[in-house]
Order: C-alpha cells, then structure tokens, then sequence
C-alpha cells in the first residue's frame, strides 16, 4: 500500500473511509483525528478501495453526490423529522475524540466497590476472567485485556454504558460507568488510582496498544494468484 | 443466568465457532448422519447393486422387500392430506441447526444436509451478543441523524415504500473457523456461520439521499437494539456501492434472528457489520470505534500488527459431500461443495483428489452470483486407494484461496479472524471419510 504522503497530493477518487485517516491516527495520535482538515480524512488509497471491495463506479458517483448540493434535496418524501427529544434518547455513541461523552466523572476507589457488586461476578474479583468470560485486566500476556489490547480508552466507557453489566444493560448511571471505567483502567495501569476521570481527559489516556492497529492490509501481501 | 450460558465474547483465537474434541461438542442432528453411513457402508457390500449403478437405498430396499410390490407403501389409492396454511418439511427429515452447549448465542448451517445455494431461512446461521430482541413491527423505528440535512425517522412501512432491490448474498461471520478441528470435524462444523440468502431491502444510498448527507461524511455509525446495542462504523462508500436495509429474506419477512423487521446487510464483508435489528444510523466524519471494530473483529497480521476494519471475506470453498461421517463405494463419486468470495463473483473451483499435487477444474452450477455462494460438482472415478481431497475456490479479481501456509505466513502463523485456508478430506482405502487435520499453529 502506498504511503498517504503519496498519495495526498495527486489522488484522483476522493473517498471516505480509512488509509489516510488511520494512518494519521495511528501514528499521531488523537491529535490527527480531531485536529485535520476534511480532505486529510476522506483521502483513501485505492488499494484500500479494492480492499473493501468498493466499485469504482460508486465511489464515483459519491464524489458527484459530494459536489452537486441540488441531489441533497429529498424525493419521496417518506419518513418524518426527528425530534431533538427522540436524538438524545437514542444517540449514545462516543468516539475516540470525546464526542458523545457525557457530564459526570468517576475514580477507581468508588469505580472498584461498584465492580465488585455489578461485574465481578462474571468477570472475577479482579477482572481476571472467569471462563467463558475472558479477562479484562492485563497479567502481562498478549491476550486481549484493555490494557493489552484495547486501542482506545473511549471505546471502555461506551461499551460498558451500552452493553454491561450483560442482561441489564443501562442500568449503571453516567456516573458510576465513568467510575467503573477508571477502575478498570487503573487496574490495567493506564492510570493512577485517584485520577478522576470525566469528558475532557478520559480521551487522552494512552493505551499501550494502539500503535499496533493498522487498516486493511490484504491487497499488499494476501493475494494469491 | 448461570456462567455456563454465558457466550465466549473472549475466545482468544478469534473463533466465533470453536469445536472442541469433547464429546458434548456434538450435535442435535447426528443420528441422522450415523444412519445414512451405516446405510451406505452396510450397502457397499452388495456388490452387484453397485456394479448396476443403482442406488444404495434401492439396493438396500431389493433384499428385505420392494416397495413396488409393498400394498403398504402403495399412497395411489388413499386421498392425501388437504391444504395447510404453513408447509412443513417431510416428517422424514429431521434437519436442523445445530447448537453447542453453553453457547447460547450462535447455532449453525448444516452444510453437508443442504443443496443448491439458498440456505432455508429456518436454517440460516445465528450469531447475536445478547439474544433476539422481540420487535413488534408496528412501533419499529430507524433514526438516521449527524451530518444530514434532515434528520429523520422512518417506519417500517416507510422502508417498504421506497425503491427496492433483491438479490442473493452470503453472509458470514468473520469467526467462521472451528479452534480445534479433528479426524470427526463435519463440513458444517468447518464453516458453520456461513449461509446464502435472497435479501429485499432498500439501498441504503437511496435512504442517505433522502436525508440529505453532508460532503464532509465519510463515516456510518450502524447500531442496532439488541441488548449490546451492537454496533459498527461502515465507510460511507458502501452505501454507494450495495448497501442495503434489509426487511426480507427468501421472499418473506426477515426472521427475528436475521434481525427482523429490518437490518443492515452489506454484501460481501463480514456479518458482524451487517447490524441486526438497526434502529439508528449516524452520520460522522470519524469512525466510532466500537468494541467490536477495535478489540473483536481485528486480528493480527505480519509485523505484530492488528489489522482493523478488514471488511471483506475472501474466497473460500468447502465440500460439503464427501466428508465425515461419510462412507463412499469404488466408482463414481460426486464431490460437491459451495464456493462463495466477497470480491465478487467465483471464477474457478479447482479439486485435488491426490493430496494437492494436481488440481481440476470444477464444474460450477450457473448462475454464478457475485458475492453469492456457487455450487460445484466434481465427478471422481474412486479407485479405492487412500487419498485426500481438497477444493480451492478464485474468484474474479484472481484472488486465489490460500493454503494453510500461505495463510499463517501472512499473519506471522498467528490464527484469528478471517481464516479461508483450503481444508482436505481424507480418504481411507475402507471408505471412510475424515477431516484431514493440518493446523499447528503458534497461538
Ligand atoms: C452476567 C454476567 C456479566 C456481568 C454481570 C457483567 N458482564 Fe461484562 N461481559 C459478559 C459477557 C458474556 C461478555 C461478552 C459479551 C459479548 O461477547 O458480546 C462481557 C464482555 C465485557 C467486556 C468486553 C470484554 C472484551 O474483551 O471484549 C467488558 C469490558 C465488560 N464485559 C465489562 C463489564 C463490566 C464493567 C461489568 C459491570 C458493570 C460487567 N461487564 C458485568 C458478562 C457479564
């Protein structure tokens, strides 16, 4: 795959998606996603495209959607607005930039009295796992634990607001996620044990891993004739 | 809940479908398959019904008593059944999916009891976090909103209003690979989360219109109502390409475990993405970066890098007859198969019978779809000797499956997601049929 810098400058087909952006992520770090231009993110390689599986015709046409405001109007007017009440009831992502999290804050001291009631049963006393749930705290091996694994400290919050404790979900406070979280984090040693985490700095927490990821890469090696 | 129903979000090899050799591993459907072998090897020793060509069954039938001659199997001279609201399948057939014990959210498509492509829809693979939420249609709703122009709230109905398309699409999960394959591995049990539909829905391209996009999207949060509230990032790309919102499956409504009333479906990558049971979709210039986009479906590559967003499954091809428990007769042997690549369409299938040092072309059942299963026939004359067989599948872009191999020197011989290696089938000079086992691998 070639390289985004060579890449930027001559790249014909404008698309959104991942070479550029991931790249730049990887390497820069937070900084890259929030604090690039539109072009540096949705500037792609087509090796990425054929990667994908994308047709060039329809990246084609998505460029001409892109440039051609008028085909932005609606035409079957089917569907209804949606109420800003209906968005925030549903609208729960969070992203890697901090987008979508909520007010509150939380430390591991009252995060650990809130794991050892609502998680450890599944997932042991000190996160070590209890088969067939894995492990979510790091005893220094490979395997796939938040601190060995986990490319983004945004993406404990959200899963454990969206989906745990299993089989009652939403039933944790902003509050008391954000508290867990830090427990978590702090048990993976990605962070002292009497640091509050909140909206602002929970983003900026490295994750020894993330380094490690990379898009796609199938086209340059995987493909046997 | 007790621990045992508790799924295995945490396998460490990426397996989505781990068999294991203990013995509890097995399945619902096995006595049906024990008694077609017995069937067929109790009938290789009739000789001369072989030598005629005639089917075991009928060979089998001529020694106790013949059914032409039997007043009791004679149905021409009683009236039938009269019409039913709901068909049924033969009382005879007892297909089913098959589960595991203590993983209570998959099940799997029972490849070698299957033909043609079209996988029934009571037979389609599952694989939920959480279980099937129960949907009532009428107070169903999808909320697409983030950079649009107007963000908006669609029914079901409305869905069904829209300009549609239909077309044939597998769908498989990125974990579609057993962790620990023996002698007694069945096709099935190779590649149970893999199954082929027709799905009815309306482009997703046409939904984004309606709202209006803004040019600086590249991203698509799909997220659906299940209890994980399951959800993915897609480039914006592949809703210009052949993205869909799926309400139907095989010429009715979706099923609830396929995510009814309506899902993502993106033809060609891997299920996960496909969001079941979608109720939001937003708009964004950044991927999400879910947890199942970052610490599940990833897996390591060369370099001890994790390779992320790795949409596309390869081509791949299984046999789905023979296999274990399979016991086959000297003479002509139909090996059969599917063969299916998210690239497209498949080119060639080609077949080895003596242990991968030649290879001949398939023959592939028309029509061939893109991003489809494909069916393929091999007619082998059987000598009787040992041998092990294997099928590779191309596809149109010239991608080729990999072999064992090839496949672990492309991830530094780590295993996880998106497994496709060729897989043989051992033949013993008794006729046996078992799954050849090749893996070693590092982790
Ligand atoms: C009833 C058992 C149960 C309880 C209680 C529970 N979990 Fe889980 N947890 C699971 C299961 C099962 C999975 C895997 C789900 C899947 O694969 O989709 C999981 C997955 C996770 C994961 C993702 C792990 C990974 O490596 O992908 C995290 C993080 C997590 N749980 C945190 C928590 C926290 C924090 C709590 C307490 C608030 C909690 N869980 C309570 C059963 C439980």
């Amino acid at each position: 795959m070639k390289s985004p810098a060579q890449l930027l400058p001559k790249a014909k087909i404008i698309v959104a998606g991942s070479g550029l952006l991931f790249a730049a992520s990887f390497s820069l770090g937070q900084e890259a996603i929030t604090g690039s231009t539109p072009e540096d993110r949705i500037v792609v390689t087509t090796d990425q495209d054929v990667a994908i599986g994308i047709h060039p015709g329809t990246i084609e046409d998505l460029h001409d959607y892109r440039s051609n405001p008028e085909r932005r109007s609606a035409t079957y007017n089917l569907g209804r607005a949606a109420t800003e009440e209906e968005i925030s009831a549903w609208d729960i992502g969070v992203s890697p930039d901090g987008q979508g999290l909520p007010a509150g804050s939380g430390d591991s001291k009252r995060g650990a009295a809130l794991y050892a009631l609502h998680c450890a049963a599944c997932h042991g006393q000190e996160g070590e796992g209890i088969p067939p749930n894995g492990a979510l705290v790091s005893d220094g091996n490979n395997g796939k634990t938040i601190g060995s694994y986990w490319p983004y400290p945004t993406t404990v919050f959200d899963y454990i607001r969206r989906a745990m404790p299993f089989g009652t979900p939403g039933s944790l406070s902003d509050q008391e996620v954000y508290s867990i979280t830090a427990f978590l984090l702090y048990r993976n040693d990605l962070i002292t044990e009497d640091t509050v985490i909140d909206a602002n700095n929970l983003p900026g927490i490295k994750m020894p891993n993330a380094d490690k990821f990379t898009p796609d890469d199938r086209e340059s090696y995987n493909y046997v004739h | 809940m007790s621990s045992e129903q508790q799924p295995t979000g945490n396998s460490r090899t990426g397996d989505e479908y781990p068999t294991d050799a203990s013995p509890d591993s097995e399945v619902p459907n096995e006595a049906t398959s024990i008694s077609r072998r017995r069937l067929l090897s109790g009938a290789g020793a009739i000789g001369t019904a072989f030598i005629f060509g005639k089917s075991t069954e009928l060979a089998a039938q001529t020694e106790q008593s013949s059914p032409i001659l039997d007043p009791s199997s004679d149905t021409s001279k009683v009236l039938g059944t009269p019409g039913t609201e709901l068909g049924q399948r033969s009382p005879h057939e007892k297909i089913s999916r098959f589960l595991r014990p203590g993983r209570p959210w998959t099940s799997g498509t029972p490849h070698e009891d299957l033909m043609g492509t079209i996988t029934p829809s009571d037979l389609h693979f599952e694989r939920h976090h959480s279980g099937v939420p129960a949907i009532d249609p009428a107070k169903y709703a999808l909320l697409i909103h983030g950079m649009v122009d107007r963000p908006s709230v669609f029914s079901l109905d409305n869905l069904k209003h829209f300009p549609s398309v239909t077309s044939v699409h597998f769908l498989e999960c990125a974990g579609n690979y057993p962790s620990r394959p023996d002698e007694n591995t069945r096709p099935s049990r190779v590649a149970p989360l893999l199954s082929n539909s027709e799905w009815t829905g309306v482009p997703l391209r046409i939904l984004l219109e309606e709202v209006g996009v803004d040019p600086d999207a590249s991203w698509l949060i799909a997220e659906g109502q299940d209890a994980v509230k399951m959800n993915r990032s897609i480039p914006i790309e592949k809703a210009w390409d052949d993205a869909m919102i799926a309400y139907g499956q095989n010429g009715e409504p979706l099923r609830p475990e396929q995510g009814y009333p309506a899902r993502l479906f993106n033809p060609g990558w891997e299920g996960n993405t496909s969001i079941k049971w979608l109720r939001r979709i937003e708009v964004t210039k950044q991927p999400s970066m879910t947890r199942e986009e970052t610490v599940r479906y990833s897996e390591y590559t060369k370099g001890n890098k994790i390779r992320q967003f790795s949409f596309v499954m390869d081509a791949r091809s299984l046999i789905t007859s023979p296999g274990y428990p399979e016991t086959i007769r000297p003479g002509f042997v139909q090996i059969q198969g599917i063969a299916w690549s998210g690239r497209g369409k498949i080119s060639q299938v080609e077949i080895s019978v003596d242990n991968r040092k030649t290879w001949q072309p398939a023959i592939l059942q028309e029509p061939v779809l893109s991003k489809s299963c494909t069916r393929f026939h091999f007619p082998w004359q059987w000598d009787g000797e040992p041998a092990v067989i294997w099928s590779r599948a191309k596809d149109e872009t010239g991608y080729r499956q990999p072999s064992l191999d090839e496949h672990k020197a492309s991830r530094d011989g780590r295993r996880g997601y998106h497994t496709n290696f060729t897989v043989g089938w051992n033949v013993g000079a008794d006729g046996e049929v078992a799954y050849y086992p090749q893996e070693d691998w590092k982790t």
